[in-house]
């Protein structure tokens, strides 16, 4: 049976520094609030360099988004949309006190994200195997079945070739680009330029229509998986921490701390993971659907 | 035993729960076919507006936000505010470095380095 005697600040005990049980609801409440706030300022960083990617290089994230799953990002939503029905079918059930329903929603809402991580270690690992992964590792190299088999060519370069100081840049076996030398413009800044960059940036696109289009990569492919793997391994964070929370009102609640109707702790994960679930919904239409 | 008493906690129906979870997956169901439509630049556009309708229904019915203190809204939608901004500064800035760009030229942003 449950302990209720415990003196652990749960349950029906008001601590000292609230007038009532209300009081100490709201105020649990409002500062949970805060901190979905900062969880949305918190991806706000990512959500500003997608933004700031995508307006200046289009062709990147068209050309990075052939390489998802849209079918399994649609599925991950709709995981993630019955996982906040369940969460939000645990709070009633706590405020029911329907203990039983509880655990069951709980488990369920737990099942879902592990489903979630499931999925997107699937994703993950397609993407690994074909080194389609962040810039420092980007080395892509993929099967031939893929919509863009012929990844780079030489040609695609030279073609750009009115580019003026750029010089062609070769590629080896593994198709990643290698810059033969650098532009030079010093004059433009008092600061060096930073590094070789190879043509293809920041100016019209190459004349490709159509399926040709998927075959050529833009210059710096890299930097759409480099958003791609912060944007979605952030979220996998927070779908991680999820799972603790759950695995933890679980406890709680086989412990009988929901028995006496107290449900602040269920209504506060289950905040967290609507929020969790929110911001998969923007991930999905960004980076799937572009 | 319940000192939560009622007059402050609002229990959102099965009935209620499950409409919304029917109009998310409709929604979800209409994002991805309105991206398989090509509408230029409207696409993201489209997007974003149903994604937001979906966000809302989570927000005012799954996070009670519709039967919460209106100061927990303001506090969600301050923070939206602030990411706005945030964009919004972002984007202001990186259209005035447009006309300075040397075409196909970008400093910095070579893989495997």
């Amino acid at each position: 049976m449950a302990d209720h005697g415990h003196d652990r600040g749960d349950g029906l005990r008001v601590e000292h520094h609230f007038e009532n049980a209300d009081q100490q609801y709201q105020s649990a409440k409002l500062g949970m609030w805060i901190f979905l706030g900062t969880e949305i300022l918190f991806f706000g960083g990512l959500f500003v360099a997608y933004s700031v990617y995508r307006a200046n290089h289009p062709e990147v994230f068209v050309f990075g988004h052939h390489f998802l799953d849209k079918g399994l990002g649609a599925l991950n939503t709709v995981i993630l949309i019955c996982s906040s029905l369940t969460a939000a079918w645990a709070v009633r059930a706590a405020q029911l006190r329907q203990i039983g329903m509880l655990k069951l929603m709980l488990t369920l809402t737990m099942l879902c994200a592990f489903g979630f991580m499931g999925v997107k270690t699937v994703e993950y690992n397609s993407k690994w195997k074909h080194g389609l992964l962040w810039a420092g590792s980007y080395e892509p190299h993929l099967d031939h079945t893929d919509p863009a088999t012929d990844l780079i060519h030489n040609e695609d370069f030279e073609d750009g070739g009115d580019i003026e100081g750029v010089d062609a840049v070769e590629t080896d076996e593994s198709g990643t680009a290698d810059v033969e030398s650098a532009p030079t413009d010093t004059d433009r800044s008092a600061i060096d330029p930073a590094a070789v960059g190879p043509p293809g940036l920041a100016g019209p696109e190459p004349e490709a229509e159509g399926e040709e289009a998927l075959e050529i990569e833009p210059a710096n492919a890299q930097v759409y998986f480099s958003i791609y793997f912060l944007m979605t391994g952030l979220h996998g964070i927070h779908v991680l921490a999820g799972i603790g929370a759950f695995i933890w009102l679980l406890l709680c609640a086989r412990r009988g701390d929901f028995d006496t109707g107290h449900f602040t702790r269920v209504d506060m994960v289950a905040l967290y993971w609507h929020v969790v679930d929110l911001i998969w919904i923007y991930l999905f239409l960004l980076l799937y659907l572009i | 035993m319940n000192e939560h008493g009622d007059s402050f906690v609002h229990i959102a129906s099965v009935k209620l729960l499950l409409v919304v979870w029917i109009a998310l997956m409709f929604g979800t169901w209409l994002t991805v076919s309105a991206s398989t439509v090509d509408l230029g630049f409207l696409n993201i556009w489209v997007g974003l507006a149903i994604a937001t309708g979906k966000a809302v229904l989570v927000a005012l019915y799954y996070m009670h936000l519709r039967w919460d203190k209106p100061f927990n809204a303001l506090v969600f939608l301050g923070a939206f505010f602030f990411l706005f901004l945030f964009i919004g500064f972002a984007m202001m800035d990186t259209a005035h470095y447009q006309p300075d760009l040397i075409p196909g030229y970008s400093p910095g942003m070579v893989g495997g380095s």
